[in-house]
């Protein structure tokens, strides 16, 4: 048996981050992956990156650790609508600004993709797609039939992504999986301010369970207000709710928010 | 982010005569089934595929041909359906199309949002909260001010696609609002003025998107149809992301056969085949809209 943690965009919540790593060791998993993101959005780029680095967890580059590690213009989140670009853009340059050239350099030699072999099923650890680094995997949006092809096309038998920050997992006619992990830094859009991340279980089948995660999130919110950040963002810190980058959710993960 | 602005085109595209790219279909993500053909209880003066009422150029799609193109399309392994016209709910048989379609898929349903009466808000509410996929309905508007929509749309339009989008609302929907950028204005601006003006109408949540004029069908009367340099001709080889287009990604059906994309439909040269095995094959983007969708980066998708 495999138990594998996989969490993704931690966005600089250093102290979720503490938090998550510590709910890994008492659950005792095997192996724990970050499928990237590391930036943006909190405070303080450099702690997290330090926590991370120190506990030797291995992670992706994201679409952000490869803007940043790479001195890109933007983040390349993926977003479409002009307002979600702006708030992108505010906590890109932030964190452009203050992730030290070492962190820099670590995040350009991340691999993009991760393959493994457990219990006989072919594993792919991606952050947006298997295709695409930012593509946007909700779970409302995507039909059985197109997971079904990425999971022929890319030779696997269980995804795991993240990007869209909201977790979920489909177990698939064929018997494969996909699970999306969702992200440890900021709440999953759901008037929580928990966060969560994937507990795999992998057997005979798959058993996955998302573990919520309380942290000092108002600590965070101090910090982020210290730091000037954009109100809106304190404010999903602390009610659970999104107010920005909400324009690419679909219907049904729209609904279940306020904004 | 949006496509970011491109310093690749050809400084001076020639008219004619150089060499075309051929786009691949990378994989069909999105099926456009236009199921209501061009048939519309509207007559918009910028149409890119001059729907209006009694217009049958392409006609109303039969339940079971619709079935069938999805079957099709999920063999393929399509992500999302997106349902047009003319206008959609014309159909007689829209909402049993979309019960047939929604467990598989993803639904978008493309509407003017005049023609939704309280019987059918209470069936796509259902259908909605029973699938495991999301329905959307995106409803156009094309100005933030009465008489800029009426203009383009006709007298009263405004008002009526208003009290659709609030009863929409109202029934849980959440509707898109899809804005053409008919003005030079900033995106952000206009993206500001629009949410002003649908929460000063009552819409607490109002989701927007916002789309380019191409220059095709009734529009290309209105103001005027493609120049001859607005052409992908002779774009570096090198430098072309086949990507950047939605035709990398999509088909869209009618009763006329598979096209390369909804704007097409009425091209010739785009009919790709009769059915979805027949139209996979590679596209010269030889058109004028292929420019606009080039270098604006847009999708006539969701997101």
């Amino acid at each position: 048996m495999l138990r594998l943690a996989a969490f993704g965009g931690i966005y600089s919540n250093h102290l979720a981050l503490s938090a998550v790593l510590a709910d890994i060791g008492r659950r005792g998993a095997d192996l724990a992956w970050c499928l990237g993101d590391l930036g943006g959005f909190g405070p303080h780029p450099d702690r997290a990156a330090e926590i991370l680095r120190g506990a030797e967890i291995p992670m992706l580059r994201g679409n952000y650790d490869d803007s940043i590690g790479n001195d890109r213009a933007d983040c390349a989140c993926g977003y479409t609508d002009p307002r979600d670009n702006l708030f992108a853009q505010i906590s890109y340059d932030y964190t452009a600004a203050r992730t030290s050239s070492d962190h820099k350099a670590w995040m350009r030699g991340l691999p993009e993709q991760h393959r493994m072999e457990a219990e006989g099923r072919r594993l792919l650890l991606c952050h947006g797609s298997p295709r695409r680094v930012n593509e946007f995997l909700w779970e409302s949006a995507c039909s059985d039939a197109f997971l079904e092809w990425l999971c022929d096309r890319y030779e696997a038998d269980v995804i795991l992504c993240t990007h869209t920050g909201i977790p979920w997992h489909r177990p698939l006619p064929s018997g494969r999986h996909v699970v999306n992990v969702g992200a440890i830094g900021r709440p999953a859009n759901d008037g929580r301010t928990e966060v969560a991340y994937a507990l795999l279980e992998l057997d005979g089948g798959l058993e996955v369970e998302f573990r919520p995660v309380a942290y000092d999130h108002e600590a965070l919110a101090r910090e982020m207000e210290a730091e000037r950040l954009p109100a809106e963002f304190v404010e999903t810190i602390r009610t659970g709710w999104w107010t920005t980058c909400l324009e690419n959710l679909p219907a049904r993960e729209r609904r279940r928010g306020r904004h | 982010m949006s496509p970011p602005a491109l310093s690749i085109l050809p400084q001076h595209p020639r008219a004619s005569g150089g060499s075309l790219p051929l786009q691949p279909l990378l994989h069909l993500d999105s099926l456009w089934i236009q199921v209501a053909g061009t048939l519309c209880n509207l007559r918009c003066t910028h149409c890119f595929v001059s729907a209006g009422p009694g217009q049958d150029r392409h006609e109303l799609m039969a339940r079971a041909e619709v079935r069938a193109h999805v079957a099709d399309g999920l063999a393929l392994g399509v992500k999302e359906f997106y349902f047009t016209g003319g206008e959609p709910f014309l159909h007689p048989e829209m909402i049993e199309i979309l019960a047939d379609t929604l467990p598989q898929g993803p639904c978008t349903v493309l509407t003017n949002g005049t023609l939704l009466t309280e019987r059918r808000l209470e069936e796509l509410r259902r259908l909605g909260d029973a699938a495991r996929f999301s329905l959307e309905i995106r409803v156009s508007l094309d100005g933030h001010r009465a008489e800029d929509h009426d203009r383009f749309r006709g007298p009263g339009t405004f008002a009526r696609t208003l009290e659709g989008l609030l009863a929409l609302e109202r029934h849980g929907l959440l509707p898109i609002v899809t804005a053409t950028q008919n003005t030079d204005e900033d995106p952000l601006e206009l993206r500001e003025r629009y949410v002003r003006m649908l929460r000063e109408a009552g819409l607490r949540r109002p989701r927007l998107k916002l789309l380019p004029l191409f220059r095709l069908g009734r529009e290309a009367a209105r103001s005027r149809g493609y120049e001859p340099v607005e052409s992908l001709a002779d774009l570096p080889e090198e430098s072309f992301d086949p990507a950047r287009l939605q035709c990398s990604s999509c088909r869209a059906v009618t009763s006329h056969g598979v096209f390369v994309c909804p704007l097409l439909v009425d091209e010739p040269a785009a009919r790709m085949g009769r059915v979805l095995g027949e139209a996979l094959g590679r596209f010269r983007l030889a058109h004028g809209a292929c420019f606009t969708c080039y270098v604006t980066g847009m999708t006539c998708g969701n997101a």
